[in-house]
């Protein structure tokens, strides 16, 4: 399975198969690349376009999605791609870091873990588009590791891959535009949703209402979304928060409390909703280890996340490296099907299309909106309880944190781990990283885990060794990637 | 979820919304029961289809856990697969013949980071 990267590299490789990765390998192929597609899942699509599996025989997918055109029209283009051996698709392949070639030449090298067996194999590319997509944001209340309570984008991926639910009454909770969907996809599915919990005010969109004017299919999709939740009797709450779960071996009902502009719940407004099921998640958070363990540069996206610093072509600040999608700030499937075109067209060296240029403002504009509208409040850590656990992995409470704080002196993220020990599991800070910086007080840290995944140590032993990457490769001129001029 | 019914008549399933029939279906192990499982669906999806949400405890508190992230980026799910544990259930898809067991803590772990 291993092979040298330098035998007969591709073009170009692409880690992940969301709409970003899936539209740039189908692109650049299109444009004369030979392309490796890489991804963790068993299926083309990422989380949006998460499917059933063939074996539970869905006669329509397409009825738990948006947009699945999109999806179809690109899975069947890299199908015919992969016959004609422009396309060498990998699926079931995680990526757990990249490298340059210790052989020299333009060539970086793809590590993966493959499969449940984690076999390993190495893939080499001239260039490389990270399109890793993201993760869920989730802000810890009291109650929130009893069984029962999912996330929100968790919850759907179970119903889009599994046809499962989490209960048979399940309250939507959180922040951002996937709430609306969830719920829709819930309630669509037989699901009870007594309410969806948002803890922004959409009135915060008014602000921006030239963004959202210029994009009606945005407008429409939203739309579209009201409408279902009407249809099923799902009554949306602005401003309010589950600020605990109640239950002993699983959740059996949420307190829900108004909130103040800062998202600190407002004494006197709780109330008890019942349910068998809580699925929340506040936004999206880029997924970017691969990209800082190259050094590419990062930036604060309005909604409090760190995302990819990218040029017009989708390039990243290190040459060889480009990045599609929510890797480069959370903006939506069809902003990561223009800008993995966007990508594709750069690293063919083709100028970039300006119909993909005007839909990459539109909506990166749009996105940007939306991010600012549901950035979480500095008050939420009011609904905290000092047993509260943030760390899910080491069990680590808010109490702890606030100690290694207020009384150990520590300053950021990770003297707080050091201390308490949170975000050092199994996870490695995935859940609670944004959670345990709010309440360090500081700015969550671009994403840094040596590794993207666990790896069997003789995968790590069998890495070439080399000189740590500790900054961008560039000045080291054999790893400078040759523009394409053709 | 042919399961939820609620007085006014059968509600609809995720299975009403796409249609279609599963290609097979077997049963698999959990602990001392058999489930329903259907080709395709995680390991996850099936202890779901039967209404379990948790299959682990945690090592500090012994609380119990499943499935948090759905995507295989929390570890919350850790389960043991036919005797290897801290499999993630939320990726590992159920196969015929398995025998899944409720993990305590570490699951006796051979941690491999
Ligand atoms: S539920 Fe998060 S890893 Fe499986």
């Amino acid at each position: 399975m291993t092979t040298s990267p330098s035998d007969s590299p591709a073009d170009l490789a692409v880690v992940g198969a969301g709409p970003a990765g899936l539209a740039a390998a189908v692109a650049a192929a299109g444009l004369g690349l030979r392309v490796t597609l890489l991804d963790a899942g068993e299926r083309p699509g990422g989380q949006y376009f998460r499917h059933p599996a063939p074996g539970l025989g869905a006669a329509r997918p397409e009825a738990l999605h948006h947009g699945w055109a999109d999806f179809a029209s690109r899975e069947a283009a890299l199908r015919a791609h992969v016959s004609a051996g422009r396309i060498t698709y990998l699926p079931r392949h995680h990526v757990w870091t990249v490298t340059p070639d210790p052989g020299g030449g333009p060539v970086w090298a793809l590590h993966a873990v493959v499969g449940p067996e984690e076999a390993a194999a190495t893939v080499g590319a001239r260039g490389v588009l990270l399109a890793t997509g993201a993760y869920e944001r989730q802000l810890p209340f009291p109650g929130w590791t009893l069984p029962g309570v999912v996330g929100a984008g968790g919850a759907q991926a179970m119903l889009k891959g599994g046809l499962v639910l989490p209960g048979s009454r399940v309250v939507v909770a959180g922040s951002g535009p996937l709430l609306l969907a969830v719920a829709g996809s819930l309630a669509a599915a037989g699901a009870r949703v007594p309410a969806v919990v948002e803890a922004a005010a959409y009135t915060g969109y008014a602000a921006h209402a030239a963004a959202l004017l210029r994009n009606p299919g945005k407008l429409a999709e939203g739309a579209t979304y009201g409408g279902a939740l009407l249809r099923h009797g799902v009554r949306l709450l602005t401003r309010h928060a589950v600020t605990e779960a109640h239950g002993t071996d699983r959740v059996e009902a949420v307190t829900v409390a108004r909130l103040d502009r800062d998202w600190r719940p407002l004494p006197g407004t709780a109330r008890r909703i019942p349910c068998d099921a809580v699925a929340v998640g506040h936004g999206l958070v880029p997924q970017l280890e691969l990209a800082t363990g190259l050094g590419c540069a990062t930036r604060l996206s309005p909604d409090a996340t760190v995302a990819l610093e990218v040029d017009a072509g989708q390039r990243t600040s290190v040459p060889g490296i480009w990045s599609a999608g929510e890797t480069g700030g959370i903006g939506g499937a069809q902003l990561a099907l223009t800008e993995g075109e966007i990508a594709a067209h750069s690293a063919a060296g083709r100028p970039v299309p300006a119909r993909l240029a005007r839909a990459r403002t539109r909506l990166r504009a749009f996105a940007a909106a939306m991010a600012g509208a549901h950035r979480p409040g500095a008050g939420w850590t009011g609904w905290l309880r000092e047993d509260t656990d943030v760390c899910r992995c080491e069990e680590v409470p808010a109490g702890r944190i606030r100690e290694a704080v207020e009384d150990l002196g520590a300053r950021d993220a990770r003297t707080v781990k050091l201390l308490t020990r949170a975000g050092m599991g199994w996870c490695q800070g995935r859940m609670c990283g944004p959670a345990v910086a709010a309440l360090a007080g500081t700015d969550p840290a671009p994403d840094r885990r040596p590794l993207s995944c666990p790896v069997p140590l003789s995968h790590l032993a069998a890495l070439p060794p080399r000189t740590p990457l500790t900054g961008p490769p560039t000045g080291r001129p054999h790893l400078l990637w040759p523009r394409r001029t053709h | 979820m042919s399961e939820a019914t609620r007085g006014r008549g059968r509600r609809r399933s995720p299975r009403d919304l796409v249609g279609g029939t599963p290609a097979e279906t077997w049963s698999l192990r959990f602990d001392d029961r058999e489930l329903p499982a259907q080709s395709g669906q995680s390991i996850a999806a099936v202890l779901w289809s039967a209404g379990i949400l948790a299959w682990r405890t945690t090592r500090a508190t012994a609380a119990p856990r499943g499935v948090f992230c759905g995507i295989g980026s929390c570890y919350d799910c850790l389960v043991t697969v036919n005797g290897r544990p801290n499999q993630r259930a939320c990726l590992v898809p159920a196969r015929p013949g398995d025998h899944v067991t409720t993990q305590e803590g570490t699951g006796h772990d051979d941690l491999a980071v």
